[in-house]
């Protein structure tokens, strides 16, 4: 528990994010009411976000999304200052509608991603990944 | 499953004694004449696969004394369920007479009283006459280590694991996981797995970092009298978090429930009849996985140092809770018939170091290796009045000792120790030797650090830690306990939100509150970042051994818990 000055900016930033989250939470429902211009979203369908609970460096965040049949995936960081990550775009040709990457979180939060399906319906994943300074096992 | 009418048989015996003592403080003979090395070994019927599993033996080759919690409390779902039980409680869920063998054994009411009356647990030469045992009754049984064997000592560090795998080895063991073995480093970790290790090293859940690709063996497979079987390991998941990943920077750990599914998948399809799960998730997160995951017969838990005399089952997951230090060994035996299990029975063998004799080639394996160290551990530091002891939710007394260390020898005004669940515990009256020492503090991290944080900053890391334990959602959490705190004072309610959990923190030696914005001097060690400074924590204790002549650590009562 000696921190690092890293450690300790990350946890200035874990800190901080517990009262402006309001306001972020309204930047993710924009984000998503832009990308599905309103239209319902359905949870626990096609679409699988797999993500770790507790992330072992809150810098380079290993996440997946697949959803057979999607035409495009939104992946959004409900916590970070700017929740945008990105989309992925799956065109015809595509073999899997499936991608990974890594993202940055500031702290402890929900991951969110949405898939446009093929006959424009939407579904919805989340998860919340846990950024902690760690400490100590059995 | 029969389980506990097997179980009790011990228990049996020394609850019919306790009806004739008028004082239920009958003689250690009597207990002894009651409890019978065969008696504790059972001769259950065999079944068609017969595994034997050992975990978190912390390098303790020796009988040790052991006192299980007081507080072990459960979040959520399983709030008071089984393993979130303790003493009454624990009694009561399992028909466990106060005051037998099995009292003492597994819960913590009287244990310096039961104590003096069954004698230590565990050692090393009775666990491989156990084990010896049950290959004469069942031969071809798997044994089975669960991990957090090669830390916990001063030969295992002094030999950097080198001791306990030539032990293990010794011992037959077929397969294990891990934790903290990784504390060695990966590079000695590496040259272990390919060169002394006599068994596959599991890990279905250890991955490559950079590539994401897994990084060791997810299981191996045993054919046992036409049975097909096969072991998946499941190493501690949040190793990168708990503990130093600069020290294993390329390796990816986690949960990852559904590569496990995958795991057992390709095991069914491999035609394995049975699965078993050899685990270092920590029992919660067992549970869960078992719920989660299908197709897995047994779950051979660890991490969390549970002991439990019954199967938890899950569906049709049965999860074995084995306990810790080597004071149990756990004998599954499976019936299996069409490709599936059918019986399951299960027997948690109490390792009484007074009853069970030592194996005399396993004896004398353990004294070669500790010889090079011998009088090094035996020297005499100190003596304690109090018992020392490390389990709780909370605090135990050797942390407040810890503690009172690291304020005193290291000048500090708050000190910190982690919530760690391994250490053997020593009792009043004793000699304290600096091998009970090690037994507390032996790991490779062992800086004592001194710094400076903010009232603020503190509560933060403490809040952290309040949510790694008790995250209502068992992925979330990382198994251990509370930090331990010197010079501060706190209420906590585990039922809240992260971040509100604690509350009136108070600084002892003037009864003020915490102010966020000043800075305090605050004492600890076992930091998992990188280029920590300070003396190892063993001279520190050590030293404040040496002063005090007579250690006396009083209860503890700064930590309130809100009920609610």
């Amino acid at each position: 528990m000696n921190l690092s000055r890293r450690r300790t900016l990350a946890l200035g930033a874990a800190a901080a994010i517990f009262l402006p989250r309001i306001g972020w939470a309204d930047a993710t429902t924009d984000a998503i009411a832009e990308f599905t211009g309103g239209a319902d979203l359905t949870e626990g369908g096609a679409l699988k976000l797999t993500a770790p609970e507790i992330a072992e460096n809150g810098n380079t965040v290993p996440i997946e999304v697949d959803a057979p049949g999607a035409e495009a995936i939104l992946i959004l960081a409900t916590g970070n200052p700017n929740p945008d990550v990105g989309t992925f775009h799956f065109g015809p040709l595509s073999g899997a509608q499936m991608a990974s990457t890594r993202i940055r979180l500031a702290g402890t939060q929900d991951v969110v991603a949405v898939a446009k399906m093929a006959d424009g319906t939407f579904q919805r994943a989340s998860q919340e990944v846990k950024v902690t300074i760690g400490g100590c096992g059995g | 499953m029969i389980s506990r009418r097997d179980f009790l048989q011990a228990g049996l015996a020394t609850s019919a004694l306790w009806g004739l003592s008028a004082t239920g403080n009958w003689g250690r003979l009597a207990a002894q004449q009651s409890l019978t090395q065969d008696g504790l070994i059972g001769a259950p019927r065999a079944g068609d696969v017969t595994v034997v599993h050992v975990t978190d033996i912390h390098a303790q080759t020796q009988p040790i004394w052991f006192r299980e919690p007081s507080i072990n409390l459960g979040v959520g779902q399983v709030e008071g369920k089984p393993p979130h039980i303790t003493g009454p409680e624990f009694r009561a869920a399992y028909g466990i007479e106060q005051g037998s063998a099995l009292d003492y054994a597994l819960t913590y009411q009287d244990f310096v009283a039961l104590g003096r009356e069954y004698g230590r647990m565990g050692g090393l030469d009775r666990i491989a006459t156990v084990v010896r045992a049950i290959r004469d009754q069942a031969p071809g049984a798997i044994l089975l280590d669960g991990g957090d064997t090669w830390q916990g000592s001063l030969p295992s560090l002094r030999t950097n694991g080198g001791d306990m795998v030539r032990l293990f080895n010794a011992l037959g063991v077929e397969a294990m996981t891990s934790h903290w073995e990784f504390t060695l480093g990966i590079d000695r970790v590496t040259e272990i797995v390919e060169n002394e290790l006599g068994c596959p090293f599991l890990g279905a859940n250890i991955f490559d970092a950079m590539w994401d690709e897994p990084a060791y063996e997810p299981m191996t497979r045993f054919e046992r009298n036409g049975t097909q079987v096969a072991v998946i390991g499941q190493a501690f998941p949040y190793l990168p978090i708990a503990n130093p990943s600069w020290m294993f920077p390329d390796l990816s750990f986690g949960v990852r429930a559904e590569r496990m599914a995958e795991v057992v998948e390709e095991a069914r399809a491999g035609g394995a009849e049975v699965v078993v799960v050899l685990s270092h998730n920590g029992f919660d997160v067992d549970r869960k996985l078992a719920a989660e995951v299908p197709g897995i017969d047994v779950i051979l838990t660890g991490h969390t140092h549970d002991a439990l005399p019954e199967p938890v089952r899950v569906g049709d997951t049965h999860l074995i809770a084995s306990g810790s230090h080597g004071k149990f060994v756990s004998r599954v035996d499976l019936d299996v018939a069409d490709g599936r299990v059918g019986e399951v029975r299960h027997r948690l063998i109490p390792i009484f170091a007074d009853v069970i004799a030592p194996d005399p080639e396993m004896a004398a394996l353990v004294s070669e290796t500790r010889a090079p160290f011998a009088d090094e551990m035996a020297e005499v530091i100190g003596q304690t009045d109090s018992l020392l002891y490390r389990r709780g939710n909370f605090n135990g007394t050797w942390d407040d000792l810890i503690c009172q260390a690291l304020l005193t020898e290291r000048d500090a005004e708050i000190a910190l120790s982690p919530g760690f669940r391994w250490g053997a515990s020593v009792m009043p009256g004793q000699d304290i030797t600096r091998e009970d020492i090690f037994n507390a503090t032996a790991m490779s991290y062992p800086a004592a650090y001194r710094t400076e944080m903010t009232g603020d900053m503190l509560k933060i890391v403490l809040e952290d830690v309040a949510d790694n334990l008790f995250n209502p959602d068992p992925y979330y959490q990382q198994g251990g306990d509370m930090v331990r705190v010197g010079g501060l004072g706190y209420r906590i309610d585990i039922a809240a939100e992260q971040g509100s959990r604690l509350s009136d923190l108070t600084m002892l030696s003037t009864g003020e509150p915490i102010d966020p914005s000043r800075s305090y001097v605050i004492a600890g060690w076992a930091s998992v970042n990188e280029g920590t400074e300070g003396p190892p924590i063993w001279d520190v204790v050590e030293s404040h051994i040496r002063n005090q002549g007579t250690v006396s650590v009083p209860e503890n009562t700064t930590v309130a818990l809100k009920a609610g």
